[in-house]
């Protein structure tokens, strides 16, 4: 039911990019780019696409910005782009990031939306400069056919354009495109094609006008579990007695093609290479180094099926289902673990605390649909703030722990769409007194005291109404 | 106990200038203390060994409602309608069961909560039935203190820390009514012995609260609410009646029955129901007594009160009959319950009710399982029955009965082994606590010459010995010295016993099974879970789950799904529909359960690991309890010459029917063992007679990764072109 829409939709939006093409004369810039080469890399389920842009200021004034284009159904499974410039000459190169922010112009071409790349000196007229861009989607897999059984192997459909969607003229433009296995059942042509094993080479084609969009297809076995976490709920709760408690709460699916039919465990067991090939058997989380009590399990209690191993740099913690997750299907579990708290926690100049974590998943190759970061701080924080590296959505909570009386302020940050390249730190600044660690056993001392005065009381107090 | 540990210690005692009260009110608040911590850390065993998590089958259910109790309020959970079990007919919660339990749990939880300790309700669940226990203790004490001595009371509360026969039903995880209702019921015991002997209306009072604690835990009650009529009857029949026992029961009796009245599952049964008559005939019985005794107060002339008396009880007899004929006439009064027939006459269940005689826990107790709950306190139970009978009171009269009583449901039963319990280590307590003391009594005379005794029990028995001493000294001590010895290698061996049982035997959830590795490693079958869990996140929201009934708890507290039958067995036609769906073709149990819009079967089959309380070894009850309500279902069709058998040589209706289709389908191209052909059953030890099996109306959906659960999804009809 959803390829024929799918279908249409791109149709339409083909022809009426072709329309802007034919009906636009030139962009408002006189930028050009020299030469543009895209790699697509389709071998996991994170599409990943490298492009090396050679950007030409043809015009006469200069300019330090530069528009990345990108098509309106792309542009929703986009997880992140990074812009990088190449500096200095030959074999000297060094690679410096750029900014990358998404733009809206006021007369985007059907709807397409940009990303302006900020370049760090501007580009002078009749200069050029080789930026190397790296985009992912996640999600841009389709499964086709939507549902398969057990023994069958899982085809996928990518759709993206044999062009580059660009608001500059391309003088030469290639697009290498690699597949996982050299399995492909079917591909757009638009010469030149090449195929040859596990790549595929679209072009290169020369001179195309600005917005110039050819829709290719290529439908290709991709036998790798789509490892989806639909929900994560990361919570770090700081302790000063030494101690950060990590408690990860996941929603996991397999993305891929969906389980039909039968489940056979004697198939499975018997043939695991011809059987469930594209099941998600096992799922490795890369932790911290010296993390301690490890755990996994779910609501219904703990899952045996786990292995740590530890050394000195990381912590790889190899977690199986309870089941094999065959496409489509959930599962929900729970990881926590404590780490040494001085490994994570700072003192900054201005009398601050700060907290380093790493944002994101911990799980390898996997997309998150919805995270959120919860830092509990201490009982007594107070001017919680959090920097992190790119836009997330912040509000504070209250939560009670252990013998807490006023609660513990938490920062709660909630992204969306997340790769692993988001796995980067961020921080959370917060002032406290040492004095407030004191409160809990202090309380906790006084109430056994008490408790001891009045065994004291009753030993030695005569209530009895006689005598 | 005490006495024993009085000597070492008192030197270290004198150094602190505490008085010999003082230390001996020490000595017994910390073995007090030590027990308390022992009787709850024993039962941590399962905890440690496997996780926090629920036990069983019950428990889960137990489980589930306080969950829902905790999230909603006890309002809606008075009110709940559970549309989850037994579809399409759904279950009553809240007035089909003891709630008890979950209040407790759900109030313990408020409380940690409000003192801001914030634990999972789970874990409030799981520890729970040690926490009781741990209470259980201290009851102990007060009521060997109450009928014997201090000694006994601190005797009987370490005997009943870690007695198996307790311990069985009461470790971590085991979250079931039993729990709390040990508790329960010691401790309206312990009220109202306290109340006759007191005579206090107070304790009385606290006993009829202790009676209706009970009843909101456990169906148990009934053994509280005919027991203490019959002790009142044995103290009148004996002469013992006094105005002491007629306050204590008048008052038990009456407060008592209006506060059950409260519980909706109980009602109005302590009026209605057979089984509560014997307590208001008692009731009625005391009216009589004490106005026949007012009587006799008031008249001085022997004959004619005589005369009287014989007109009175005439007339109350005949008042009682004709009372009680008519109510069972008009229906008013029901009459027994299988349940209760089966505990008087222990073949009953067999022959009417299959339901009752399947479950393994309501077998006959065997020998064994004796020795293995209660080791020495078999041979010490008669030893203090002596005792008590030497120093017969009221209050050991009570414990003589109810010892008594409960030992011989024991027998009937294996599951009542529990009700038992208290009542051996009350009086095996005594026992030990008397023999010590005489032995020690022996000893320190000995020693300091003549003693002024401070111990008040077996006064008779220090006399006598001590004229003895004076004749034999070192022949008397020696033994003395002996007969100690013994008596703590026998409480060592109960104790080593007790801890080897409990993490042996007890200690195991039942939804992790482990066993041993071929290199002497743990393996975990984790299969239930597994399953559970599959149905839980990938089977539509309103699936209905067909299983036998055993595992229906667990499927919607765990899988989150709605089942046909459950392990509250109250539609006996329900389960035997499903029962002859197992039993039945193929094509005629695929009738049944569309009938009953079943999308998913579910079988436990342990024919790859081992494991022998599945499905196939259960079939015979489904069979029996199919063929009581649907007369087309036979036991001998599936039997081969009275034998049931699975192999090549199985009747033809057993290796068709489903039930035998679900659990060996593709078994046959199964290796289980090495050296054996394909589609061995390890669990029977055969080759599978029926390898061939195609199923037609049924798809496998799922098997957990050692067979133990296979769950199959129904196919839609086929289209009619």
């Amino acid at each position: 039911m959803e390829a024929p829409i799918r279908a249409t939709e791109f149709l339409r939006f083909t022809l009426l990019s072709l329309l802007f093409f034919v009906c636009r004369s030139s962009p408002s810039h006189d930028l050009l780019i020299s030469n543009a080469e895209r790699r697509i890399d389709l071998t996991s389920h994170i599409v990943k696409v490298y492009l090396t842009l050679k950007v030409e200021n043809a015009g006469s004034t200069p300019t330090s910005e530069i528009l990345l284009a990108f098509p309106p159904t792309q542009v929703d499974h986009l997880a992140t782009v990074e812009a990088l410039v190449t500096k200095g000459k030959r074999k000297k190169t060094t690679l410096a990031r750029l900014d990358v922010k998404p733009t809206e112009l006021p007369d985007a071409p059907n709807g397409t939306k940009y990303f302006t790349i900020y370049l760090a000196n501007p580009l002078n007229s009749g200069e050029s400069t080789t930026l190397e861009v790296l985009y992912l989607f996640t999600h841009s897999l389709e499964p086709f056919p939507a549902e398969i059984g057990q023994s069958e192997s899982q085809l996928v459909y990518y759709r993206d354009s044999a062009l580059i969607l660009s608001p500059y003229h391309i003088k030469q433009q290639t697009t290498f495109l690699k597949t996982p296995s050299t399995k492909v059942e079917s591909f757009t042509s638009m010469e030149p094609t090449n195929r040859a094993g596990t790549e595929m080479k679209y072009g290169p084609y020369e001179d195309r006008p600005p917005y110039s969009f050819s829709p290719i297809l290529i439908h290709f076995e991709n036998n790798s579990p789509f490892p989806v976490v639909e929900e994560l709920v990361r919570e770090v709760e700081i302790s000063h007695w030494g101690n950060l408690q990590v408690t990860e709460h996941y929603t996991l699916v397999h993305g891929g093609a969906r389980h039909k039919g039968v489940f056979s465990r004697v198939d499975y067991q018997s043939r695991p290479n011809l059987n469930g090939v594209s099941s998600l058997r096992y799922l490795l989380a890369r932790l911290p180094p010296r993390v301690h009590s490890v755990y996994y399990r779910d609501e219904i209690g703990n899952i045996s099926s786990s292995h740590l191993r530890t050394d000195s740099r990381k912590s790889e913690l190899e977690i199986e289902p309870r089941y094999p997750l065959f496409g489509g299907w959930k599962a929900t579990f729970v990881i926590g673990y404590g780490l040494p708290l001085q490994d994570f926690l700072f003192e900054s100049s201005d009398d601050r605390r700060y907290l380093n974590f790493t944002f994101g998943c911990p799980l390898l190759d996997t997309v998150v649909d919805k995270l959120t970061v919860k830092v509990v701080l201490p009982e007594g924080s107070k001017d919680p703030s959090a920097v992190v590296p790119f836009t997330v959505e912040q509000h504070l909570e209250t939560k009670y722990s252990y013998l807490d009386v006023v609660g513990r302020t938490v920062v709660v940050m909630e992204k969306k769409n997340l790769v692993p390249v988001h796995n980067s730190p961020f921080q959370v600044y917060y002032t406290f007194k040492p004095i407030f660690m004191l409160a809990e056993p202090l309380m906790l001392a006084s109430a056994f005291f008490l408790f001891f005065v009045a065994s004291v009381a009753y030993l030695h107090i005569d209530l009895s109404i006689r005598k | 106990m005490a006495a024993v540990a009085n000597m070492p210690v008192s030197d270290l005692l004198k150094s602190f200038k505490l008085k010999t009260k003082q230390q001996e009110l020490l000595i017994r608040v910390s073995i007090l203390c030590l027990v308390y911590i022992l009787a709850f850390i024993t039962r941590l065993f399962s905890v440690l060994r496997y996780e926090s998590m629920i036990h069983e089958f019950d428990p889960y259910f137990n489980y589930r409602t306080t969950l829902y109790l905790t999230q909603n309020g006890f309002y809606d959970f008075w009110n709940w309608f559970d549309y989850e079990s037994w579809y399409p007919l759904g279950r009553i919660v809240g007035g089909t069961l003891y709630p008890g339990l979950m209040v407790t749990a759900a109030l313990i939880y408020r409380i940690l909560h409000f003192l801001r300790f914030a634990v999972h309700i789970r874990e409030v669940c799981v520890l729970t039935a040690p926490f009781f226990a741990s209470n259980t203790t201290l009851v102990a004490y007060f009521f060997g203190k109450e009928i014997w001595d201090t000694g006994a009371g601190l005797v009987a509360a370490i005997l009943i820390a870690v007695c198996p026969g307790y311990i069985s039903r009461s470790v971590a995880g085991s979250y079931d009514n039993e729990g709390v209702a040990i508790f329960a019921l010691l401790f309206t015991f312990y009220l109202f012995v306290k109340a006759v002997n007191t005579g206090s209306l107070a304790w009385s009072l606290a006993s009829a609260f202790g009676y209706f604690y009970m009843v909101s835990a456990w169906g148990g009650y009934v053994f509280i609410i005919n027991l203490i009529p019959l002790y009142v009857l044995v103290l009148l029949i004996t002469g013992r009646y006094s105005m002491r026992l007629y306050v204590a029961y008048n008052c038990m009796y009456v407060l008592g029955m209006l506060l059950a009245m409260q519980i909706r599952f109980v009602g109005f049964q302590h009026v209605q129901s057979g089984e509560h008559m014997a307590a208001m005939g008692v009731f009625f019985l005391m009216q009589v007594f004490y106005f026949l005794d007012w009587v006799k107060h008031m008249l001085s002339d022997t004959k004619l009160f005589q005369a009287f008396l014989r007109i009175t009880v005439t007339c109350a007899v005949a008042v009682g009959t004709i009372a009680l004929g008519l109510g069972m006439l008009s229906g008013y009064i029901s009459p027994w319950t299988g349940r209760f027939y089966s505990l008087l006459d222990p073949t009953y269940a067999k022959d009417h009710i299959p339901i009752i005689a399947s479950v393994s826990e309501h077998q006959p107790t065997a020998w064994s399982s004796f020795m293995f709950d209660f080791h020495i306190l078999l041979f010490l139970f008669p030893a203090g029955l002596y005792f008590c009978f030497k120093r017969l009171s009221d209050a050991t009269i009570f414990i003589v009965m109810y010892g008594l009583t409960s030992m011989y449901f024991a027998g009937v039963m294996v599951r009542l082994i529990l009700v038992a319990t208290p009542a051996v280590c009350l009086i095996s307590a005594i026992a030990v606590s008397a023999t010590v003391k005489n032995l020690t009594v022996l000893l320190r005379s000995k020693n300091k010459g003549v003693q002024t005794g401070s111990t008040k029990g077996s006064s008779s028995s220090k006399a006598s010995s001590k004229a003895l001493l004076d004749q034999s000294q070192p022949f008397q001590k020696n033994g003395a010295i002996a007969l100690l010895f013994g008596a703590f290698y026998l409480l060592s061996k109960y104790a080593t016993h007790c801890t080897w049982v409990t993490s042996e035997a007890y200690s195991s959830p039942s939804i992790v099974l482990a066993a041993r590795g071929a290199h002497g490693s743990r393996v975990i079958f984790d299969d239930y879970r597994e399953a559970y869990f599959w149905l839980r996140q990938n089977t539509p929201p309103d699936a209905k789950v067909m299983s036998w009934w055993d595992y229906g708890y667990q499927i919607t507290a765990m899988g989150n799904r709605t089942v046909i039958v459950d392990n509250n067995t109250w539609n006996n036609t329900h389960i035997a529909t499903v029962g002859r769906a197992m039993s039945s073709y193929e094509d005629e149990a695929i009738e049944i359960m569309r009938s009953l819009d079943v999308d998913y079967v579910l079988v436990v089959f342990g024919g790859v690991t081992g494991y022998s309380s599945d499905d196939i070894n259960k079939f015979l009850w489904m069979v029996r309890i199919g063929g009581g309500v649907f007369p087309v279902i036979k036991e001998p069709d599936y039997l081969v010459n009275g034998e049931y058998r699975v192999d090549k040589g199985a009747a033809p209706k057993m290796l068709n029917c489903l039930m035998y289709k679900l659990c060996y389908y593709r078994f046959g191209e199964m290796l289980t063992e090495y050296g054996k052909p394909p589609g061995y059953d390890r669990a029977r030890g055969v080759e599978i007679g029926n390898k061939d099996i195609k199923l037609e109306h049924l798809e496998e959906a799922f098997t957990t990764s050692n067979w133990i659960v296979r769950i199959y999804k129904v196919k839609p009809p086929n289209n009619r072109w």
